[in-house]
């Protein structure tokens, strides 16, 4: 089994053409990146709104998790036959896989990005409204950049989730790493079938590193925790030095 | 100068949260109020800049009624410090310091500047100042919560329970250092509190709030210790008011007494020598105290260490109060106080009834002036 899965793997043929493994591999990768970038527009606009106003609350609660509970294959065939007939053919399939996906990512990027925003110190909250924030400025400044340790952790789960669900699109004529699966299920060609999947879970780990690296850059290092266990100034030093003391502290720097 | 006009805060659900407090707030001053929890005093503390909106009543900054302002203009010309520091986690120490200015607009580098010469101004170092809060101790968050609200310069602060999330030492050395910042700064300052030494040792004026948002009295720090209104704040000054008093009687003029003395690392003998009633002084070599040396306990040494001396014993400031002056007297061990000048250096000790005599002076002389 392992020698066929690598004899198929290493065959010319199979990386070119438009069944080949880079043409598949690009094709899963688009749609699933653009179904990210629609369903975090959507969550997090959501979220952080629901979050910062209070209202909605009952739309992360019920509906989100209520979401979570759909079943993607039937719900892609219910929307493909649904849409099929009224619009044109490649649009048809291309847009129920779409949806399908984005209905699926939307939910843990709405909760987390809510739980984000939600969780911020209600102490930092009131300082930024007290020194003279408006709304909308504790939004932008304090509370969005706060929540964003969660918002990547909603990104990052609902990107395994449509890397691995974007297979689906395979079933309704649009291509992705899912064809090599079907195509290899209907001649029983199990090598290939394998090769689908190993294909699938590499993406996915690819894509979770990539985010993570997005994260690492973009996380203010003060929400963290990096740093933050180091260098804490004892109290034992303000005791000895309860003055105006401009002395350095003989802690450890913080890492840069 | 701040006032409250009859200012009520009610509740939708029919709790008064500050039942038509006047409060006169003069400029320059800290006016602190103090209270039991729940009696109201974060509630009026919050209304002045509009964080709890009144129901009843006017509060009028410099004449002008605050409900004709807008509430985030209204802010950012008031500075406000509240009990768990509340920085923004995200942003560095500077970056927190510089927020208000960067509000009103000013240019970042201009900002940073600014927050620069202010954490300079709470005292701390500049390495800190590109750290994270979460990076800081308690007092250092707070120093760092001090210096933001600075921010801007406002000539008003607001300040909810600023010290009480630190631990007593740190506290104490925070609020010798506010009040040496006051001195420098002159702001109008508001401070609530539930603790009653904290009051009388910080305010100018004291506000005395009781359960249901009622204000019980307003008075200086001396006076309401020698005269609570009522039962309430009697109870709530406390049972040692007395004593506690005395801290605003000056300690000049006590009759001191010269004191033999030894430095450290004197001879066994010449200590032994020296000692009344079987105790010696001893002092370092810029003549600073540094306890009480009990000779019989010399045996088997040569000279005198920093290790045999008696720990127990307060040492009061000549510049000080009476209080700290009769506390030095009652926990010495030989009976004599030590009494110090303002760099530290012995002047000469006083023994309990002496001080004594002098408390009953300073309370004839107010009895006169009445």
């Amino acid at each position: 089994m392992i020698g066929e899965f690598l004899q198929w793997f290493t065959d010319p043929v199979h990386w070119t053409g438009q069944d080949g493994i880079p043409n598949r591999l690009l094709e899963h990768l688009g749609y699933s990146v653009l179904a990210l970038v629609i369903a975090a527009a959507i969550g997090i606009a959501l979220g952080l709104y629901v979050g910062h106003t209070g209202k909605g609350t009952f739309m992360v609660a019920g509906f989100a998790n209520a979401l979570r509970a759909l079943p993607s294959l039937g719900l892609l065939f219910l929307v493909t036959l649904v849409l099929l007939d009224a619009l044109p053919n490649t649009l048809g399939q291309f847009l129920p896989a779409l949806l399908v996906l984005v209905i699926l990512a939307v939910p843990p990027i709405l909760t987390s990005t809510y739980a984000g925003v939600q969780n911020v110190d209600p102490a930092a909250r009131d300082a930024a409204y007290g020194m003279g924030m408006t709304g909308r400025e504790v939004l932008v400044k304090v509370e969005a950049p706060c929540a964003l340790p969660l918002v990547f952790s909603g990104l990052r789960s609902a990107m395994l989730q449509i890397v691995s669900t974007a297979t689906l699109a395979a079933w309704v004529g649009l291509g992705g790493l899912g064809r090599l699966l079907q195509d290899g299920q209907s001649v029983q060609d199990y090598p290939q079938m394998l090769a689908g999947a190993v294909l699938v879970a590499l993406l996915a780990l690819v894509m979770e590193a990539l985010l993570a690296g997005v994260q690492r850059f973009s996380v203010p290092r003060g929400l963290t925790g990096r740093g933050a266990r180091r260098a804490r100034a004892t109290t034992a030093s303000e005791v000895t030095k309860p003055t105006f003391s401009t002395e350095p502290e003989d802690e450890p720097v913080a890492a840069r | 100068m701040i006032e409250f006009d009859a200012v009520t805060k009610r509740y939708p659900d029919g709790t008064v949260a500050v039942d038509s407090v006047d409060l006169h707030v003069p400029s320059g001053k800290i006016t602190v109020l103090v209270g039991p929890s729940g009696c109201g005093k974060t509630t009026s503390l919050r209304m002045i800049n509009r964080m709890v909106e009144p129901t009843g009543g006017r509060i009028l900054i410099d004449g002008t009624d605050t409900n004709t302002s807008d509430p985030a203009t209204l802010r950012r010309g008031i500075g406000y410090v509240i009990q768990h520091a509340g920085l923004f986690p995200h942003r560095t120490v500077v970056d927190n310091v510089a927020t208000v200015p960067i509000l009103l607009g000013w240019r970042r580098k201009k900002a940073r500047q600014r927050a620069m010469e202010l954490l300079e101004l709470v005292g701390l170092p500049p390495e800190l100042s590109d750290r994270y809060p979460s990076q800081l101790s308690g007092g250092q968050q707070q120093r760092v919560g001090v210096a933001r609200a600075l921010g801007a310069d406002p000539p008003i602060m607001l300040m909810d329970e600023p010290f009480s999330a630190v631990d007593p030492v740190v506290r104490e050395s925070l609020q010798d250092e506010f009040l040496r910042l006051q001195q420098d700064l002159g702001k109008t300052i508001v401070f609530v509190t539930h603790d009653i030494d904290e009051a009388i040792k910080l305010g100018d004026q004291v506000a005395v709030f009781q359960a249901g948002g009622h204000l019980a009295q307003v008075a200086t720090p001396p006076d309401l210790l020698a005269d609570p209104a009522d039962d309430f704040v009697a109870g709530f000054v406390g049972k040692d008011r007395g004593y506690r008093a005395l801290s605003f009687t000056p300690a000049d003029g006590l009759p001191l007494e010269k004191e033999p003395t030894v430095e450290v690392g004197a001879d066994a003998e010449v200590a032994r020598r020296t000692s009344v009633e079987g105790w010696v002084l001893v002092l370092d070599d810029a003549r600073r105290p540094q306890g009480w040396l009990d000779v019989s306990r010399l045996t088997g040494e040569d000279e005198v260490t920093p290790t045999v001396l008696h720990r127990g014993g307060t040492v009061a400031s000549a510049t000080g109060s009476l209080r700290g002056a009769l506390d030095a007297a009652l926990s010495s061990p030989t009976g004599r106080g030590v009494i110090v000048d303002d760099i530290g250096a012995l002047l000469g000790t006083v023994r309990p009834a002496q001080v004594l005599v002098q408390i009953e002076n300073a309370a004839a002389e107010a009895e006169a002036r009445h």
